[in-house]
């Protein structure tokens, strides 16, 4: 489904991600570790395009989000074509980033009707629909900043869903939410993995990882440095590196994991 | 007494309605008020009473058909170069945070240019645009010019004023657009982006209407200041209210009670604007109506 082949992105003259390799199947979960700057959320924003890539083939469903390939060269796209392209990938931010000048169904049926050309009144109620999935069909017609940091993002989670994506990127989610409110959104997400989304989910709740993930994936320095189950990583990690990481937020994790 | 001895301590089961709390007592503000108001009654009865400002002559001219016609003018002055300004502005600021060099650099060279230089050089410069181009045409390379005209015959005060205002406003617009553009969270497009919008529909949809609430309070003020200067069209034999009193007083020598009247029109389409500034940032601030508890419900509760 997801393919990252020895990707490479600089930001001016430091090289951030040195060659990743990364395979997604589809229905899988893959949680994504490492310490901060590590180049996650670099990797994310690579993979929908919204950073281009300096070497190295990210493929979905066997084609390129933002290039095309003649010979041995990629040409970067169109740019209707990468919206395009991008509408079937879902993004979810740590600060949400909720259009704030939209209601929280006009949020969520904004892209359906923009981008897909749903009638208004089709996008209305699937945007109800998806809000009521997320638990939140009373709070359609508030504005963002009249709901939690939790509300809002379930908003944003419906806010992807609603292009139906194939794929879903979550880049830490949880960590901008006060703890008692970390636990909605993660059910929310654990519903998703389980209806068989293919997620790759940047967090820090090793109890997520745990209990959803079917791959642990731990970069470090802008490479990947373990991939395998949770069970494998968690109990023998294989890099000195993973052990500080684990060392360090499983004291945190410890609130939110006796849901 | 002891209630006049200060102890800053509770006594035992004290309630709220056991005591009352007295806000600063500004003692001073009261004679002082008095003073001023005095001075300003003072000033307005030695303009009332004054032999040289003839009443009558305000009433008379305040709505004589001449100058209520330069009031249109300078009113359809005032809207359609803002009209023209907002325009320019929105294109040149989103030009000027484009990707392409040449385009964000020939933004930045016209903000340059029609703010480095006076509203009133550019007025007479385009209204004197003849003596550069003496025609106007469109060639048409190997063939002929298919439309020619004589500069001066398109050039007349009016259409000098509407460039050399709309011009002049819109480099200002530009400034203001952007500094809307940039205080939107980057978040915010980026978000958008990540659903599939192109950056068009992104500007559109998301960003210029969330920058719109830092755009419009200085807009507003940007009308408000035009209102007043396109006054100096005067200079280029416009029609519009300055320039009509003008004529008037130049004939009957009532200059004081002419430009009164002027002044009054110019004020009372300020409070106008400013009446309407006012109503459409209340109608832009989506979903801020909840606020914290003003003054005027504490008291009512
Ligand atoms: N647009 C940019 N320009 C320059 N440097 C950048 C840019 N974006 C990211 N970086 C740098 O790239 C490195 C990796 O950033 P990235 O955001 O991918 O890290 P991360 O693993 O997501 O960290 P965190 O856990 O703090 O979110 C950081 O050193 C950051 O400073
Ligand atoms: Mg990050």
């Amino acid at each position: 489904m997801l393919e990252v082949i020895d990707v490479r992105k600089r930001f001016g003259t430091t090289e951030i991600l040195k060659g990743v390799d990364l395979r997604v199947e589809r229905g899988s979960v893959v949680c994504l570790l490492g310490r901060s700057g590590s180049g996650k959320s670099t990797l994310l924003r690579c993979v929908n395009h919204l950073e281009t890539i300096d070497g190295g083939q990210i493929l979905i469903d066997g084609r390129y989000i933002g290039y095309e390939r003649r010979g041995d060269r990629l040409f970067e796209i169109r740019e209707r074509e990468i919206a395009r392209r991008r509408s079937e990938i879902g993004m979810v931010f740590q600060r949400f980033n909720l259009f704030a000048n939209l209601t929280a169904w006009e949020n969520v049926a904004l892209a359906p009707a923009r981008v897909r050309r749903l009638a208004a009144g089709q996008a209305r109620s699937r945007a109800m629909d998806l809000l009521d999935r997320v638990g939140l069909a009373d709070k359609a017609h508030l504005y963002p900043n009249q709901l939690s940091g939790g509300q809002q993002q379930r908003v944003a989670i419906a806010r992807a869903l609603a292009m139906d994506p194939k794929l879903m990127l979550f880049d830490e989610p949880t960590s901008a939410l006060d703890p008692e409110l970390v636990a909605e959104v993660l059910a929310v997400m654990l519903d998703l993995a389980h209806d068989g989304m293919t997620m790759i989910v940047v967090t820090h709740e090793l109890g997520f990882a745990r209990k959803a993930a079917d791959r642990v994936v731990m970069m470090d320095d802008g490479v990947i440095v373990e991939d395998a189950p949770p069970s494998v990583v968690f109990h023998h990690p294989a890099h000195a590196s993973t052990r500080a990481f684990l060392a360090h937020w499983a004291d945190h994790s410890a609130g939110t994991e006796k849901k | 007494m002891a209630d006049t001895v200060t102890t800053d301590a509770p006594k035992r089961g004290e309630r709220s309605s056991d005591l009352r709390i007295v806000p600063l007592r500004h003692w001073g503000r009261i004679p002082l008020g008095l003073a001023v108001l005095a001075a300003l009654a003072l000033f307005l009865y030695a303009l009332a009473v004054n032999p040289n400002i003839k009443w009558g002559v305000v009433a008379e001219h305040l709505t004589a058909p001449a100058i209520l016609r330069g009031v249109g003018v300078t009113i359809l002055l005032t809207v359609a170069s803002m009209l023209i300004g907002i325009v320019l502005g929105v294109v040149t600021a989103v030009l000027r945070g484009s990707d392409n060099p040449v385009l964000a650099y020939l933004a930045r060279g016209y903000i340059w240019a029609f703010r480095g230089t006076p509203v009133l050089v550019q007025l007479i410069f385009w209204y004197n645009l003849g003596l550069l181009f003496p025609t106007i045409g469109l060639p048409v390379p190997l063939v002929a010019e298919v439309w020619v005209v004589e500069t001066n015959t398109v050039i007349t005060g009016f259409t000098a004023a509407l460039l050399g205002l709309g011009l002049n406003a819109g480099a200002y617009m530009a400034e203001i657009v952007r500094a809307g553009l940039v205080a939107v969270d980057p978040g915010q497009s980026e978000a958008a982006l990540a659903v599939g919008m192109t950056k068009g529909q992104t500007l559109r949809a998301i960003v210029l209407p969330q920058a719109l609430r830092v755009i419009v309070p200085p807009t507003g003020n940007e009308v408000i200041t035009m209102l007043k200067t396109s006054a100096l069209v005067s200079v280029i034999s416009g029609s519009d209210l300055l320039t009509t009193a003008q004529t008037i007083y130049s004939r009957n020598f009532h200059v004081i009670e002419l430009l009164i009247v002027v002044s009054i029109w110019y004020i009372a389409l300020t409070s106008i604007l400013t009446a309407g500034q006012w109503a459409l940032e209340r109608r832009l601030a989506p979903g801020r109506t909840v606020r914290s508890t003003s003054r005027r419900e504490a008291r009512r509760a």
